[in-house]
C-alpha cells in the first residue's frame, strides 16, 4: 500500500488538541455529549466515521471530557492515481481534558493520541484564560507540545520523528450589547521529518515515454508559521446573528494565505435554527513548489504536494438544527439534532492534472468539488 | 518588525499618558443586565464544539494554512 495524502488525516490531532479552550472563560462549558457521524467525499477521496464527546462538571468548578474519534478512509485521489494504488484505512484518535475555573480564570489541560498504521502522533496542551474589565474583555493564552513519530508502510527501516510546538492568544472584546469581537493569533514551529514519506516530484525526463519521470519530495526540517485572525458577531434586532472572519497566514516556506467567511443563524419557530455561510480561501505556493521540475535533483527542496500549490477555494454551507424536549429520557434536560452540509470547489494555479493526455506541463489545472457532511445529536444533562 | 512594534508601544504609550492627565477612567460600558443579546446561544462562537473542530481539520487537511481558527475566547460574562 502506498499512501501519498496521509497529511490529510494526521493533523486533526494537533487540531483537536485546542478546540476544549473554545469556551468563555468565566464559565464552565455546559455538561453535553455530542454523537457525530462526518464523511467527506472528494477528488477520489472519501473519509469518514463517528466522533463522540461527552463532558461532565463537577461541583462548578471542574469538568472533564473525553473524545473519541474514527477516520475511515478509501482513497483515489489525483496522487494515488498518479503514483501508487488505492488504499484504505482507519485512524482512531482519543482525547481526555480537564478544565478548572477558579473565579474569573478558567485553566485547560489535555492529551491527544493518533494512530494509524504508519503514523503515530502525541500532543499535550495547557491554556489559561482570564476574565476582566467588567467581563468585557477576556484574554487567554495556550501552549501545546507534539510528538509525531512517522513510518513507511513495507518499509521496516523507516522511521522519523517531528516535534511541534505551538503558541495561542486570544483576546475577545464586547463593543456594543449586540457585538462581540476577538482577535487570534498562533504561531506554529516544527522541526523533524515533515514531508510524507510516500509522496513524490514529477521532473522532465526525455528517457520517458511520457516525457516524465517522479522522485521522492523532499522538504526542509523546520517551519514556523504565523495566523492572526479576527472575527466579530453581531445580534440582529430580529433575533439572529451575523458572524464575519478574517485570517490572514504566513510560514516560512514562503506559503502566503487569507480567507474570509460570513456567516448568517436564523432562529425559527419550535426550536428550530437555520444556518448558511461562504468562506473564501486563498493561498500562494510555497517556494519549493512546483509541478513539474526541470530536471531530476533540479532543487535542495522539492514539493509538488498539492497543498502547497497556489490555488483558491470556495465554501458554501447550510445546516439545520431542531431542539427538542426529553422528558422520554430521564437522564438528559434537552437534546438538539444537527445537520450541516458543507460543498467545497477546489481550484489550481500550478498544478496540473497529469491524467489528462497533453504534453508535461500543458496538462490542464487541477479542479475538483467535495462534499462534507456533519451529522449529530447533542444531549445536555 | 521590531520598528512596527515600537510604533505600536508608543501608541499605547501616549493614549496611557494622555487618559492618565486628563483623569480620564475607562468604564465597562456594556452592564450585566445589557447582555441578553450577547448571552443567545446564536452568539456562541462555537456553537457546536464537536461539529466545528471537524471542519477546521477538513480546512487544515486540505489547505496551507493552519492556525488561528475559531472558536476561542468568547467572554460575554453571561452566568
Amino acid at each position: 500500500m502506498a499512501a501519498t495524502d496521509r497529511r490529510l488525516v494526521r493533523r486533526v490531532l494537533w487540531l483537536l488538541a485546542f478546540w476544549p479552550l473554545a469556551v468563555p472563560a468565566a464559565v464552565l462549558p455546559e455538561d453535553r455529549a455530542d454523537v457525530m457521524y462526518h464523511a467527506y467525499d472528494g477528488g477520489g477521496l472519501t473519509v469518514d466515521g463517528p466522533s463522540v464527546l461527552v463532558r461532565k462538571a463537577y461541583k462548578d468548578q471542574v469538568s472533564i471530557w473525553g473524545n473519541y474519534y474514527v477516520d475511515m478512509i478509501s482513497s483515489a485521489s489525483i496522487d494515488v492515481v498518479a503514483t501508487a494504488s488505492e488504499y484504505s484505512e482507519e485512524r482512531e484518535e482519543k482525547s481526555i481534558g480537564v478544565d478548572y475555573l477558579n473565579g474569573k480564570t478558567f485553566m485547560g489541560l489535555s492529551y491527544t493520541n493518533s494512530e494509524e498504521s504508519d503514523y503515530t502522533a502525541n500532543a499535550v496542551r495547557f491554556g489559561i484564560s482570564q476574565d476582566f474589565f467588567g467581563d468585557l474583555t477576556t484574554l487567554g493564552i495556550s501552549y501545546a507540545r507534539g510528538w509525531d513519530e512517522v513510518r513507511r508502510n513495507g518499509d521496516e527501516g523507516f522511521a522519523e520523528d517531528a516535534k511541534r510546538q505551538t503558541y495561542r492568544v486570544d483576546l475577545s472584546q464586547i463593543l456594543t450589547r449586540n457585538l462581540i469581537v476577538s482577535v487570534n493569533y498562533e504561531g506554529v514551529t516544527d522541526e523533524g521529518f515533515l514531508n510524507n514519506p510516500y509522496r513524490q516530484v514529477r521532473y522532465l525526463d526525455p528517457a520517458a515515454a511520457r516525457g516524465y519521470s517522479y522522485e521522492p519530495e523532499l522538504y526542509p526540517r523546520t517551519r514556523t508559521s504565523s495566523a492572526v485572525a479576527l472575527r466579530g458577531m453581531y445580534y440582529l434586532p430580529y433575533r439572529a446573528s451575523l458572524k464575519a472572519e478574517y485570517r490572514h497566514y504566513t510560514d516560512t516556506w514562503g506559503v502566503d494565505a487569507w480567507n474570509g467567511e460570513l456567516a448568517y443563524v436564523h432562529p425559527l419557530a419550535g426550536g428550530v435554527v437555520l444556518e448558511a455561510k461562504y468562506r473564501f480561501y486563498d493561498q500562494s505556493a510555497a517556494d519549493f513548489y512546483a509541478d513539474l521540475f526541470p530536471r531530476q535533483n533540479a532543487q535542495n527542496f522539492m514539493a509538488r504536494d498539492k497543498e502547497l500549490a497556489s490555488y483558491t477555494t470556495h465554501t458554501v454551507g447550510a445546516g439545520v438544527s431542531y431542539e427538542f424536549e426529553t422528558g422520554w429520557l430521564p437522564l438528559f434536560d434537552k437534546g438538539e439534532a444537527n445537520l450541516f452540509v458543507d460543498w467545497i470547489r477546489f481550484d489550481y494555479d500550478d498544478f496540473r492534472d497529469v491524467r489528462a493526455a497533453a504534453a508535461p506541463g500543458e496538462e490542464p489545472f487541477y479542479a475538483f468539488d467535495s462534499l462534507v457532511i456533519r451529522a449529530f445529536i447533542s444531549f445536555w444533562y | 518588525m521590531r520598528m512596527r512594534f515600537l510604533r505600536a508601544g508608543l501608541a499605547v504609550s501616549v493614549l496611557s499618558f494622555v487618559a492618565g492627565c486628563s483623569g480620564w477612567q475607562l468604564e465597562p460600558w456594556v452592564s450585566p443586565y445589557e447582555r441578553n443579546n450577547l448571552a443567545d446561544p446564536i452568539m456562541s462562537f462555537n456553537r457546536a464544539p464537536v461539529a466545528q473542530a471537524y471542519l477546521h481539520h477538513v480546512y487544515q487537511a486540505r489547505e496551507g494554512a493552519r492556525g488561528a481558527e475559531g472558536g476561542s475566547g468568547g467572554g460575554c460574562g453571561c452566568n
